[in-house]
């Protein structure tokens, strides 16, 4: 008998993942507890200086506004990525709408972001033509704030909740909803009570690819955000390179990393127990019958 | 439950350039069990969907109960259907699956839930309620999505190949059972099929299509024992063709025609002829005779011939057998493995056989003047 050769074949990602994810991210975690070293770095010892700094009220308010434009931009990217997806999926050129969805990861992502000050900015192609339009005579502010920082967001995560969409719609049998129209759904109620419930997997998928980068956004608010738009990656960032409070910036990022997770957890958990309800009301009914 | 009379008038449908149906009219009659049969591509699906409401046809209208029911969606019109891959919801169970048109009707859950097991009792099938549609066999799936399209009391119930996807024995008691539904609920069935066992063995009327048209629509006994054309008589079971011109007329229903590759035979005339037309004749092979014995007696103006065995396929209830004339025309016969007779021998190949039959039982289908 040869021995399961599973482990030997798995190793090389094994290594990868612990090399340059686990033992990071356990670096990150005891750096959190430890005193801030006078020019950045960290002095051995164990304090909980940096866990309480969190306490601050800007820090709070700081992660809810990452919250708010982290869940503003998934919803506006799943209300635009369903219908995208759900088209894709039964035109018939589906290669060719795949590959156009492809086509912005050819270009850089900052480059992608410095586009947009291009077109938003006060010079930007947007305020030209109002201005030559004649509907405005002045410049109108469009970067440097929340909606900007959101816009660009949904603009770059997009395609990340199109593909998944795409692949769970593209399995879809369309013909349910001819059979639910033919029972007397209207085609709004057939989509509601037939491809949503169906394609749930799908909109799990793409709400996940597109709030964890959301919420651990950090060049968006960076290049296109202002005051209002400080987002905790923003503050990992200041911490660790202008402030140089190593502590404290690890022990944000254990936060960030904690919310995530309890997040991502929270969501699969609720998502699980909508699908499962339905057994459980067919369950309770076979009693209620017997 | 009550049935509606379907008249269609002049329905046309093209996709670009393609007419898939050509000004089709007829009517159904109501609680009828009507058969749309045809090869694939022959319009029927299309129809069927026309009626339901999934296409518009780009002309003519389709009347139920004399009113004119094709600007209506298909959720406003009293017609459900049973579909070829069943359509049953994979994330509802099968008492969800069955009281989904009622939960869109806002019925009161004692109701849904006395109404499900109803329907669900006709198809027999109430203990798999809480079972996925996953989890079901095909014939299974088959019944949910007919108890589910019945569930709403439509007036008339379309079922679109139901019984392509179950295996053969399957199919047969499904079609026993369909025919008991039928009447049990009373309403008007409109059933699409490329299958003429299934047409034939269930339908009080069937249409037969091919290209857009409707060639005949008869009982299944007018389908299959008078074709109206070459077509329907092929496709409706086996037939032999025999194409010859008439020579003589005996009578107003009698005529001797001189046929190729078998010579001067008797023709019953169910449409008009004149001496020296072309005429094609179908004659079924379970109509012809096959004996080795030459037949002593028998009715006169029987065609008789004689030929050698070319042939035998044995298909257990029956052998089908290719019979040679000497002018090397090949005759289909058919027949079953019984022996009347004791000295009555069976046919091997190569025997010399003698085949005979009543001209009643051939058929014109096609007549050309000459």
């Amino acid at each position: 008998m040869r021995k399961n050769p599973g482990p030997f074949y798995s190793s090389p990602v094994a290594i990868w993942i612990s090399s340059f994810f686990l033992i990071p991210l356990g670096i990150i975690f005891t750096y959190s507890f430890m005193r801030k070293g006078l020019y950045g770095g960290v002095v051995p010892g164990f304090c909980l200086d940096a866990y309480s700094a969190l306490s601050n009220i800007t820090f709070l308010k700081i992660t809810a506004s990452t919250l708010y434009i982290a869940l503003f931009s998934t919803l506006a990217i799943i209300v635009l990525a369903i219908p995208s997806a759900y088209f894709m999926a039964r035109s018939r050129h589906k290669s060719f709408f795949l590959f156009l969805v492809i086509i912005p990861f050819w270009t850089n992502f900052l480059i992608r972001i410095y586009a947009w000050i291009a077109i938003l900015g006060n010079n930007g192609f947007l305020n030209s033509m109002l201005i030559s339009s004649g509907l405005f005579s002045h410049h109108v502010q469009f970067l440097y704030n929340k909606y900007a920082v959101i816009l660009v967001t949904a603009y770059t995560y997009l395609p990340f909740a199109i593909l998944p969409l795409y692949s769970t719609i593209e399995k879809f049998d369309f013909s349910l909803l001819e059979a639910a129209q033919d029972l007397g759904a209207t085609k709004w109620q057939a989509l509601r009570k037939v491809l949503f419930p169906n394609i749930r997997g799908g909109i799990t998928t793409a709400i996940l690819f597109t709030f964890i980068p959301a919420f651990g956004s950090y060049a968006i608010p960076q290049i296109l955000g202002g005051s209002d738009s400080l987002m905790i990656g923003n503050v990992i960032a200041r911490e660790l390179t202008v402030t140089r409070n190593w502590p404290l910036a690890s022990s944000i990022s254990v936060v960030l990393t904690i919310l995530t997770t309890l997040g991502v957890v929270f969501f699969m958990k609720l998502n699980q127990n909508a699908s499962g309800s339905v057994r459980r009301i067919a369950t309770a009914e076979k009693g209620v019958n017997a | 439950m009550n049935g509606s009379t379907v008249r269609l008038v002049n329905i046309s449908k093209s996709f670009g350039d393609f007419n898939v149906i050509k000004n089709v009219s007829f009517n159904i009659n109501k609680g009828e069990f009507f058969s749309l049969l045809g090869p694939s591509g022959c319009g029927k699906t299309t129809l069927l969907r026309i009626i339901a409401g999934f296409e518009d046809p780009t002309g003519g209208a389709v009347y139920l109960d004399g009113i004119n029911v094709v600007p209506n969606p298909p959720h406003k019109r009293h017609v459900n259907t049973v579909f070829q891959n069943y359509a049953l919801f994979p994330h509802l169970t099968v008492f969800e699956n069955v009281a989904f048109p009622l939960r869109l009707k806002k019925i009161s859950e004692s109701q849904i839930r006395k109404d499900v097991a109803e329907y669900l009792e006709l198809v027999r099938l109430p203990a798999e309620m809480s079972k996925f549609p996953a989890q079901l066999s095909g014939g299974q799936k088959q019944r949910v999505a007919i108890a589910r399209a019945l569930i709403n009391k439509p007036k008339v119930l379309l079922l679109d190949e139901p019984l392509s996807a179950l295996d053969a024995k399957l199919r047969q008691h499904m079609l026993i059972e369909l025919d008991a539904i039928h009447d049990k609920v009373g309403i008007t069935f409109i059933y699409v099929t490329h299958d003429q066992q299934e047409a034939l063995s269930v339908s009080d009327r069937v249409a037969v299509m091919n290209q857009g048209l409707v060639l005949q629509i008869g009982s299944p006994v007018e389908i299959y024992e008078a074709p109206a054309d070459s077509f329907v008589a092929r496709f409706i079971g086996e037939t032999n063709y025999l194409r010859g011109k008439v020579v003589s007329l005996i009578d107003q229903e009698n005529a001797v025609a001189e046929m190729e590759g078998i010579g001067k035979i008797n023709i019953y005339l169910d449409k008009a002829v004149k001496v020296g037309d072309s005429v094609l004749l179908t004659v079924r092979p379970e109509k012809i005779h096959i004996t080795t014995e030459k037949p002593t007696h028998f009715s006169e103006g029987f065609n008789i011939f004689d030929g050698f065995v070319d042939e035998i396929i044995y298909t257990g209830f029956q052998s089908k057998f290719f019979i040679k004339t000497a002018d090397s025309f090949t005759f289909k016969v058919f027949k079953q493995h019984v022996k009347f007779f004791t000295d009555e021998r069976s046919i091997n190949w190569k025997d010399k056989v003698f085949l005979w039959w009543n001209p009643k039982d051939g058929f014109i289908v096609e007549v050309e003047s000459a």
